[in-house]
């Protein structure tokens, strides 16, 4: 049987997953991270994406984290995300007018508009699309 | 004796208080779950947040955030979270008291010292017991968002950065359960190192993107979480002080409502056999 470790998401409105992990891949703020247990420690930033989780036996779980932190012991991994989710819960109807909105914003040069939020809700809002998708393939 | 017509009245005022406070019980009840949820769900993060915060202060970073630096103390700030609205007991009081305690002990070390407060209670409180108040926020609503709050942590955030306060403290009630909340201080920066045996070692992480960027945001958040815990469960507390204070309201005013009535039917009955006896009296003149 593979080694497993403590794993938990927690966001700031809730705690979403705690329990034994075999592996944890996220997106970390330079590039992707597939974590397994006795991981040097670790302390990144966490982009806005799909966060997959393979639980003991094999089984896969997947969230979505709009960024955050990943914290990594050797004998735990913390991810403190922003706000997560179970990727089954994410919208995808509102995904879609979400990133839609925000391309029509940015496309929309006389609107007064913060620059910087609106492109970061495309970002986020993308890598909501991308967390479905996968859940999507996987499901097949 | 009082006559029978104004002890009437005043059982009736008395009935109409104990409506009030009556439903104010129950309304305070139903919020008391809404803010004991809220609570709860928050919990988890800031609990979180501070181990790894804990492991931080404990590593032995290549950069050191001024955060966690310990210096001499010549100034510290209180964040002091009360309720808005009163009818809620000893709740504020008993804060308000153990702060004045700590205060004292600190000026007595000639440490001046400053207050950020939150919530409409402390402000009063602090207006007439002076005070150097730097920072304050009212009318933070039941369902507290983040933004009403990072005004007044900047204050004392960027004040304890620029070197004029050394000690930052959160002060607020801690919810026990519903018949007891302890007025709690702690202390917020510098970071408390957690003491951990396994991680005694020396030791750090590997940092992505960068140390300094990394440890500031993670930092700043933890603080936040701390503050917006601090205030849910302050909040969840209000509740339930204000729930047991209407509840006891309602109880008093039962007990007096019984005594007058029982006042009352003496002056009655009374009156009925003075009554009597003058008639039996005039027939027997007659």
């Amino acid at each position: 049987m593979a080694s497993t470790v403590l794993c938990s998401i927690v966001s700031a409105e809730q705690e979403i997953f705690s329990g034994q992990v075999e592996m944890v891949i996220a997106t970390g703020a330079i590039g992707e991270l597939g974590i397994m247990p006795g991981h040097t420690p670790l302390l990144t930033g966490v982009k806005p994406g799909p966060v997959r989780l393979i639980l003991e036996g094999g089984e896969e779980e997947i969230f979505y984290a709009s960024g955050g932190f990943l914290e990594v012991q050797p004998t735990a991994i913390t991810l403190l995300a922003d706000t997560a989710l179970r990727a089954d819960d994410v919208d995808e109807a509102a995904a879609v007018a979400a990133q839609q909105k925000a391309e029509q914003e940015l496309g929309d040069q006389r609107a007064d508009l913060d620059f910087a939020r609106v492109s970061s809700d495309l970002q986020e809002q993308a890598a909501m699309l991308r967390t479905v998708r996968k859940l999507r393939e996987r499901k097949g | 004796m009082a006559g029978t017509k104004e002890l009437r009245k005043q059982i009736g005022s008395i009935q109409n208080t104990q409506k009030i406070t009556g439903a104010m019980e129950m309304v305070a009840a139903s919020k008391m779950r809404k803010a004991q949820e809220r609570m709860a769900r928050g919990r988890p993060y800031s609990d979180h947040i501070r181990s790894v915060i804990g492991h931080v202060a404990n590593a032995s970073p290549e950069f050191r955030h001024s955060l966690m630096i310990e210096r001499e103390v010549k100034r510290i700030g209180y964040i002091v979270v009360t309720t808005d609205k009163g009818l809620c007991g000893g709740l504020n009081i008993n804060l308000l008291k153990a702060i004045v305690n700590d205060v004292k002990s600190w000026v007595d070390r000639d440490v001046e010292v400053d207050f950020c407060l939150i919530g409409n209670k402390g402000a009063q409180f602090f207006r007439s017991y002076g005070g150097n108040v730097v920072a304050s926020s009212n009318h933070v609503s039941e369902t507290p968002a983040m933004s009403d709050l990072i005004g007044s942590i900047k204050v004392m955030l960027d004040a304890f950065e620029d070197g004029s306060v050394d000690k930052i403290y959160l002060a607020n009630n801690v919810f026990v359960n519903t018949m007891t909340q302890t007025p709690t201080i702690r202390q917020l920066v510098p970071l408390d190192p957690e003491e951990d045996a396994e991680l005694k070692h020396r030791w750090d992480y590997i940092y992505e993107p960068e140390a300094r960027q990394l440890v500031e945001g993670l930092v700043t958040r933890f603080i936040e979480a701390q503050v917006y815990q601090a205030v849910v469960e302050n909040g969840a507390c209000e509740q339930a002080a204000k729930m047991i204070a209407m509840k006891s309201a309602s109880d008093n005013a039962g007990e007096m409502i019984d005594e007058l009535q029982l006042i009352m039917n003496n002056a009655r009955q009374s009156a009925i056999t003075q009554e009597l006896s003058e008639i039996i009296g005039g027939a027997a003149a007659v």
